[in-house]
């Protein structure tokens, strides 16, 4: 076990973890930010997507160990201060961009990393950019949908409306 | 998994003497190999985590102009480079854009995937590859599926790739993995054409000498004329034959000439 301290949505914090531990399970188990979602555990469905140094990675493909003094945001940080969706998690709801809502977390925190890079996507470049996030209930189309209100934009009538 | 310890250096040498250990393994982006260490396919005792070393990681340009891309870069920085458009493209389709925030190309080039998909940009432009102890040219380095001319605990510092004056990567994307099936990256530069090959082989990535003589003489798709690629030693599965492969191959050099830029 070795000691691991960085700062997670603001806040600092430290743990002990094996060096086996990903970066998931420490926010999971140790620091009980349990809005991360682990889907399928092998790199592919985006569920466990956080920001680690204001980068969107996969929390489960990551050690714990690994994020060491870095600046990570969960889903839990993405609200407002006074504790209200933020604009892209209120966009989710207004768009009904979710049915079961376990792929939720990630979709906001990769559509999060997406709009800082590029603040008013095409339809397109959304879908390319959520490449790596499943989403098993809504086919997709509400997700860009919000992300698109989200970046401020119309809403072109998406396909299957 | 099964446990192991980790460090976690932040300069070459910390690490090379790290790596002595008996099964300690280097860690780059770790977007292949934890997913290795949670299928139980790896039992390291020791991780050796290269992300903490700041000197390998970045892009620059040397006297030679050829561009200098540091290890622990990841695929995200290749992609939004603007000195080598053939090679951004390449990166800009490897994964998803979280899985370009972690990998790496010295994790890529050391484990030889052989349906990664820098190792045949490294072959068509003849880059060098530089280790903690010395250089090698990309065609010694490659040495068949998962096998390179490293040696133990050595490590990848950094590649140089002489900058093409035309190129371009294209990947028939294996429609689940999102792996080239087939990927092929053409390079045009002053001293002739080269054609790298990934995904089709049982012996890794390759070069397409065929195909590189016919284009050297003129750097366009009808050169490539009544050129097969041969199916012996092609990969055939459930996802294409080796046939199959073979057809793509010459299909997706002729893409690429013809999109090179």
């Amino acid at each position: 076990m070795s000691k691991v301290s960085m700062r997670v949505n603001g806040r600092a914090v430290s743990g002990e973890v094996e060096g086996r531990t990903l970066l998931v399970d420490f926010l999971r188990n140790d620091q009980g930010l349990t809005g991360t979602h682990v889907g399928c555990d092998t790199s592919q469905c985006g569920a466990c997507v956080v920001h680690v140094d204001g980068a969107a990675v996969k929390a489960c493909t990551m050690f714990a160990a690994e994020a060491e003094g870095a600046e990570v945001t969960t889903i839990e940080g993405m609200a407002n201060a006074d504790g209200s969706l933020g604009t892209i998690q209120q966009a989710f709801q207004d768009h009904h961009g979710l049915q079961c809502g376990f792929c939720t977390p990630g979709m906001v925190m990769s559509a999060a990393a997406l709009l800082k890079d590029n603040p008013k996507p095409s339809e397109h470049e959304i879908r390319k950019y959520l490449e790596g996030n499943f989403c098993r209930c809504t086919g997709y189309h509400n997700i860009v949908k919000a992300i698109l209100a989200a970046s401020g934009q119309e809403m072109p009538a998406v396909a299957a409306e | 998994m099964y446990a192991f310890e980790m460090e976690r250096p932040t300069t070459v040498d910390e690490a090379v003497a790290a790596l002595k250990d008996e099964d300690a393994q280097a860690l780059g982006g770790g977007q292949t190999l934890i997913p290795t260490l949670k299928a139980r396919l790896a039992m390291p005792g020791k991780l050796v985590s290269l992300t903490g070393i700041d000197a390998i990681k970045g892009i620059s340009k040397d006297d030679a102009g050829r561009l200098c891309i540091g290890g622990g870069t990841v695929h995200r920085a290749i992609a939004e480079q603007g000195d080598f458009p053939g090679l951004a493209g390449l990166a800009a389709r490897i994964g998803d854009p979280a899985v370009r925030n972690r990998g790496t190309i010295g994790g890529s080039v050391a484990n030889n995937d052989p349906s990664a998909c820098y190792p045949a940009a490294l072959l068509a432009t003849g880059a060098t590859i530089v280790t903690d102890r010395r250089e090698i040219a990309a065609d010694d380095f490659f040495q068949g599926m998962f096998t390179t001319a490293l040696e133990e605990g050595e490590i990848v510092t950094e590649v140089k790739l002489p900058i093409p004056e035309k190129s371009n990567y294209q990947k028939f994307a294996q429609p689940a993995s999102r792996f080239p099936l087939v990927g092929v990256f053409v390079a045009k530069g002053a001293d002739g054409v080269g054609v790298g090959v990934t995904g089709a082989s049982e012996g890794g990535v390759f070069r397409w000498r065929e195909a590189e003589e016919a284009l050297s003489g003129n750097f366009s798709a009808d050169a490539l004329g009544d050129l097969a690629a041969s199916a012996d030693g092609l990969i055939g599965d459930m996802h294409g034959s080796a046939a199959y492969r073979a057809h793509l191959i010459k299909v997706l050099t002729g893409r690429a000439v013809s999109a090179a830029a």
